[in-house]
């Protein structure tokens, strides 16, 4: 009799205990349907043609439109071609390094050096962004005396290049290795081996590993801020200051005139991060079939 | 034969060169960081500077101290912690153990997924504009930003990051042992307590070490939702400002030994996260090996 009740009580613990796991995993997804819902519901009635060719008002304008009851005027141009240019200019430089370094530690597993630059890897992927900032501010902005778009790109860059060093990594080690040794039993050189075989067979992967970083660095807005500092018109000098969208959003976000602004750059941001995740995710998928 | 030799030397230096980026630019990184704060220690003393609670800019008398954002900072952080540790399990168990490989799991999935990849300006607006104003018309507090919300929308961003590394610990735990424990009458709940988690701690652990390494350097959120003041923080619901969300927020218009100061808060910082990530990457890397 004792035993049946203290069965009992172990089931229903269980149960409630699974229960909970189940009410707690709800509640953390609650946020994401809020937060999109949120930046949905504000930003979507100023999505026009217009917010992405015009450049952001200034704050006089913006409250004479408010005040005649119309949309604001002007979009976030300058903050779409910002982000844009610095996005390009940062994989120009972090794609070839980072998959150069990354086949470095695909190759060298058991090299004290390689594990050495695999813990800095590491370390490097773990700084926060507003350090990355300030130091290229240092190393950049300071000799040359200005803010530029490409202080931007370096900055952005130093936070790609770790995470693609690790996708490279990854997507190498799954590689089997009676693909090289094929390669090398052919012939080919080591160089050829790594550029026509393993690369090739593993750019589904390393194509996931890039788009991701390009999802994580899109929103960055601490290392832009003190690097490219910001720029209300559009224009193609990347030795000038210049803005991003996230950027947009940080400077602009306690302004109570620009507000329908903000939200809708949050909306623009954040559809455009979620597409490339998304479809990193189905690009990997396919990929491992 | 030397051609070929001479390619493959070739393209090896240019391995090893582009490797040795990633020393140089962390050197860099280093060498940065301490050279622009050394005036301020060098004015100051190291262990002054930590202590001193002073934060004054008036340009006669000016006295730079870290400790009100060093204390920002451990605080926003635990609480950030605690409010992600329960959520955070709840979902590794859900998609690591419950619903393991079911279309269920792949949906939560996806939603922590993308829950990651919000960029945290939009986190700091949303934290702003809906959850400041709920703290705000529960009276808990006037202005509603500080370090409770600024903790709360912390923990929801750092769930994904330790729910699914603790996923992939919990997923590893050998099918035999729970069989084993399951045939001895176990129930689901004991299997979990007896056998999962002893087998998976050191695992979860880590991925709660890496969760709050993101923490620390979180920057735009917090600064968005902190409230930005420079004293002390006294209670939860004060306002405060953390190490990094001083430097985003009075880096733009400092010079001289301010500069120098919010350098040395950077480094600090630094050191704080680097500490941070490699114990959480060793035990990582300790556990894996053991396997």
């Amino acid at each position: 009799m004792n035993n049946t009740i203290n069965n009992t009580r172990r089931l229903v613990t269980s149960r409630g205990i699974h229960l909970l796991v189940c009410s707690l995993s709800i509640i953390t997804s609650i946020p994401l349907v809020f937060i999109i819902g949120k930046v949905f519901f504000e930003g979507i009635h100023n999505l026009n043609l217009q917010f992405i060719t015009k450049p952001t008002p200034n704050t006089f304008n913006a409250m004479i439109a408010i005040n005649n009851g119309e949309n604001i005027p002007g979009g976030i141009a300058n903050g779409i071609v910002g982000s844009f240019i610095m996005l390009i200019l940062a994989s120009i430089i972090a794609i070839p390094i980072g998959i150069l370094c990354g086949t470095y530690l695909a190759e060298n597993r058991h090299n004290k050096f390689a594990k050495c630059i695999s813990y800095m890897t590491d370390l490097l992927q773990g700084t926060p962004s507003i350090i990355i900032g300030i130091v290229v501010y240092a190393w950049v902005v300071i000799p040359s005396h200005g803010y530029s778009a490409i202080a931007g790109s370096i900055a952005l860059a130093v936070m790609m290049l770790p995470l693609i060093v690790r996708s490279t990594e990854e997507a190498l080690k799954m590689l089997p290795d009676s693909l090289k040794e094929s390669s090398l039993a052919l012939g080919g050189s080591y160089g050829k081996t790594i550029l026509k075989v393993l690369l090739p067979s593993a750019s589904g992967s390393i194509f996931t590993g890039v788009l991701l970083a390009v999802s994580r660095v899109v929103g960055e807005t601490a290392p832009i801020t003190f690097t490219a500092l910001g720029c209300s018109m559009v224009h193609w000098n990347i030795d000038q200051p210049m803005s991003s969208i996230p950027l947009l959003i940080w400077q602009f976000y306690n302004d109570p005139i620009l507000q329908p602004l903000v939200w809708s750059a949050s909306l623009f941001l954040l559809i455009f991060v979620l597409f490339i995740n998304i479809s990193a995710k189905i690009i990997n998928n396919k990929s491992k079939k | 034969m030397y051609n070929i030799f001479s390619k493959n030397q070739s393209f090896k230096t240019l391995l090893n060169i582009s490797a040795g980026i990633i020393p140089l630019v962390c050197s860099g990184i280093l060498l940065a960081l301490v050279l622009n704060s050394f005036n301020a220690f060098s004015e100051f003393g190291f262990f002054n500077f930590l202590s001193s609670k002073e934060w004054n800019q008036s340009p006669n008398n000016e006295s730079y101290g870290a400790l009100p954002f060093i204390s920002g900072t451990l605080l926003t952080t635990a609480l950030a912690l605690v409010l992600c540790i329960p959520l955070s399990l709840s979902v590794a168990l859900f998609n690591g153990e419950y619903y393991k490989g079911k279309t269920i799991s792949n949906v939560l999935n996806t939603i922590v997924d993308l829950l990651a990849g919000i960029p945290s300006v939009i986190y700091g607006l949303w934290g702003f504009y809906v959850l400041r104003p709920v703290v705000m018309s529960l009276g808990l507090s006037s202005q509603g930003s500080g370090i409770l919300v600024a903790s709360v929308v912390l923990a929801i961003m750092i769930v994904p990051y330790a729910a699914s590394l603790s996923a992939e610990f919990i997923k590893l735990v050998p099918k035999e042992y729970k069989e084993s424990a399951y045939s001895m009458g176990a129930t689901r709940f004991e299997v979990i307590r007896y056998v999962i988690f002893p087998m998976a701690s050191s695992g979860i652990f880590s991925s709660f070490i890496l969760a709050m390494g993101r923490a620390l350097g979180e920057t735009m959120t917090v600064t968005m939702l902190i409230g930005n003041t420079n004293q002390m923080p006294q209670s939860l619901l004060d306002t405060g400002n953390t190490l990094a969300s001083i430097v985003a927020n009075q880096f733009g218009e400092a010079d001289g030994l301010k500069l120098s100061s919010l350098f040395a808060l950077a480094l600090l910082l630094f050191i704080i996260t680097a500490i941070t990530n490699l114990i959480g990457k060793i035990i990582i890397k300790k556990k894996s090996i053991s396997k």
